[in-house]
């Protein structure tokens, strides 16, 4: 990846947190900390990755996005929005009651929307499962999943990985946001997950770490997914993340898991984006 | 009476998933571990390319046909009805029902007629979960010729559905001649002294319990009730008003099931006496299939002996 677009995501990074930021704030309600940890993931997933056409979001030979971490929803409308699925304004209405953006995805209200999710480790069966059906109709689709680290605790996650190995499902891209905190606190004081690399792989996965901040290291774990065609192998990305990154009084804060920030704290964060877009501009 | 066809429900289920295989490109069937009691091993012989074991992992078997029926197929996934309605109701409420998925669930060895395996293994409380999730249907059949038909409206019908079939063989009642529709009653039998509401295994011994209560001099209406949701309302209501009186017939748990749907569409509409047979809020037990039916009170000598000790019969 050159210098110029890796700023550009850079750039576009900026601007889903400020997405995130902004909704919550106007809902009151909702998941900043894990929407600001895989905003990176987003940012490259829909810039240079997934393919598909905000004008035809049905379109069958589509590729499908599910999040299996439904919480971060914010994340994910943010990108849908910029992408042109929906109007950006329709962020501010979040979880409000006349709104199409449900606290958690759903399929049925909001166009690009793949899967309805929120409950944790549900999403990832539902992507095995379209896998397999892109598998069976001998069709050339990729099914790109997201996971919380936490969200490994759930036994469906790993019921889900047996069936795409055994299954042979190489059109499966499963990331993981492994930020390390789920909402009691760190993931290896509340219930440990790790070592995540050494479970996948005795599953039958090929995984690949990487930070989940420099879109470099994105670049390289794709291009190791589509390396993988003709493997039977799924894909595992596990993304070292930062829970609330972008924010400093949010970052590595199991606290803002499920809290919104309210004006004061919205108007702090933005200040610190703006700073960032001036430091990515002067690189 | 003349020697009557018994077919287990099971293994209509199995015989119309093949006869459905043969018809149309889209059916996939998902079991996890359970085909050979299940009957799916029906269709996977015949569809090895359409079958698609899970393994003994009901809650992503759910999950995956989620994500196949959002891909054009249509999934029919199996197990017993304890490890579909019991084990994956989130699943099935999340991943199925909120997004209103064209899923269907062949749950089978509903019901304490399980028998032999026990408390563990008799679920008596699926009608009850799965009614509770938003725009599911949830079906019962009471023998081969309506559970064979009721496969195939499943797969015309756009939408999930939660098919309870049974493990023990069951008399054959109908003819190739009846026609089953989804949320449509069948009055098998006239009578206006009672009216007795079944389904599944039931409807044969409510039958057969109507018969001996024509010999005390008691005209008891047998309605089979295929489809729990949405129920026939009509059906019902006509019941109450020229019977007076309903006695619900099901082999599950009392609370939660057909009983107490009878029981909300009377209350609201038409307000008449309804008695529920059932299992009484308590776990089966092992025994033969007769044997539990009797302890618990629902073959047709029970049927007929508990519906002469209500007060309004006397």
């Amino acid at each position: 990846m050159n210098k110029e677009r890796k700023k550009e995501l850079q750039m576009y990074a900026v601007e889903v947190r400020e997405l995130i930021l902004r909704a919550t704030n106007s809902s009151g309600t909702g998941h900043p900390g894990g929407s600001l940890s895989s905003a990176d993931y987003f940012t490259y997933l829909y810039n240079e990755e997934i393919r598909v056409n905000p004008k035809e979001p049905k379109a069958p030979e589509r590729d499908r996005f599910v999040l299996s971490k439904g919480h971060v929803a914010p994340a994910l409308y943010a990108v849908l929005a910029l992408k042109g699925y929906f109007p950006a304004e329709d962020l501010l209405t979040l979880r409000k009651i006349d709104s199409h953006l449900q606290g958690h995805p759903n399929m049925n209200t909001t166009p690009g929307v793949d899967m309805s999710t929120g409950s944790l480790g549900q999403g990832i069966s539902a992507a095995a499962g379209m896998a397999k059906g892109a598998k069976h109709l001998g069709r050339d689709i990729h099914v790109y999943t997201l996971l919380g680290d936490g969200e490994t605790g759930e036994g469906e996650v790993w019921e889900a990985v047996m069936f795409a190995a055994h299954y042979g499902l190489d059109n499966l891209c499963i990331a993981v946001d492994v930020n390390g905190l789920q909402i009691d606190g760190y993931t290896k004081e509340v219930m440990n997950v790790e070592p995540l690399d050494k479970k996948f792989e005795a599953f039958g996965c090929d995984v690949i770490t990487v930070q989940g901040h420099d879109f470099c290291e994105l670049e390289k774990a794709f291009q190791r997914f589509h390396g993988n065609k003709g493997s039977k192998k799924p894909t595992v990305i596990l993304m070292k993340t930062i829970k609330g990154k972008g924010v400093s009084f949010m970052e590595d804060m199991a606290g803002w898991h499920g809290k919104a920030p309210n004006d004061e704290q919205l108007s702090q964060a933005l200040k610190e984006l703006e700073a960032e877009r001036v430091k990515i501009r002067e690189e | 009476m003349a020697e009557t066809k018994k077919i287990a429900t099971r293994e209509s289920y199995g015989n119309a998933l093949k006869e459905l295989g043969a018809k149309t490109e889209n059916v996939v069937v998902m079991d996890a571990d359970l085909a050979g009691a299940t009957k799916t091993g029906v269709f996977k012989a015949a569809y090895p390319d359409r079958f698609f074991d899970c393994g003994i992992a009901e809650a992503n078997m759910a999950g995956v046909a989620a994500g196949l029926s959002t891909m054009g197929l249509v999934p029919f996934i199996s197990t017993f009805a304890m490890f579909s309605a019991g084990r994956c109701f989130e699943q099935i409420r999340n991943s199925i029902g909120y997004p209103h998925l064209n899923v269907k669930i062949g749950a089978t060895h509903g019901g304490i007629s399980v028998g032999e395996d026990g408390a563990s293994h008799q679920c008596c409380e699926d009608f009850a979960l799965m009614r509770s999730i938003p725009g599911m249907v949830v079906m019962c059949p009471a023998d081969d010729v309506e559970a064979r038909q009721m496969v195939q409206a499943a797969y015309e019908y756009e939408g999930p559905c939660y098919m309870r079939f049974g493990r023990a063989a069951t008399p054959v009642f109908h003819g190739e001649d009846y026609k089953f529709q989804i949320g449509r009653a069948e009055i098998v039998r006239p009578g206006g002294d009672v009216a007795l509401i079944a389904t599944g295994i039931m409807v044969s011994e409510a039958i057969a319990a109507a018969d001996i209560l024509a010999e005390q001099g008691i005209s008891a209406r047998v309605i089979n009730m295929p489809t729990i949701k949405p129920l026939d309302e009509k059906v019902v209501l006509e019941a109450a008003k020229e019977c007076g009186k309903i006695v619900t017939v099901e082999e599950h748990n009392i609370l939660g099931g057909l009983g107490e749907a009878v029981c909300g569409v009377v209350t609201e509409q038409r307000p008449v006496l309804v008695h529920r047979i059932g299992v009484r809020d308590k776990f089966g037990r092992s025994g033969s299939a007769a044997e539990l039916l009797r302890q618990f009170g629902l073959c047709a000598e029970n049927i007929a002996a508990e519906i002469r000790t209500l007060d309004c019969m006397k």
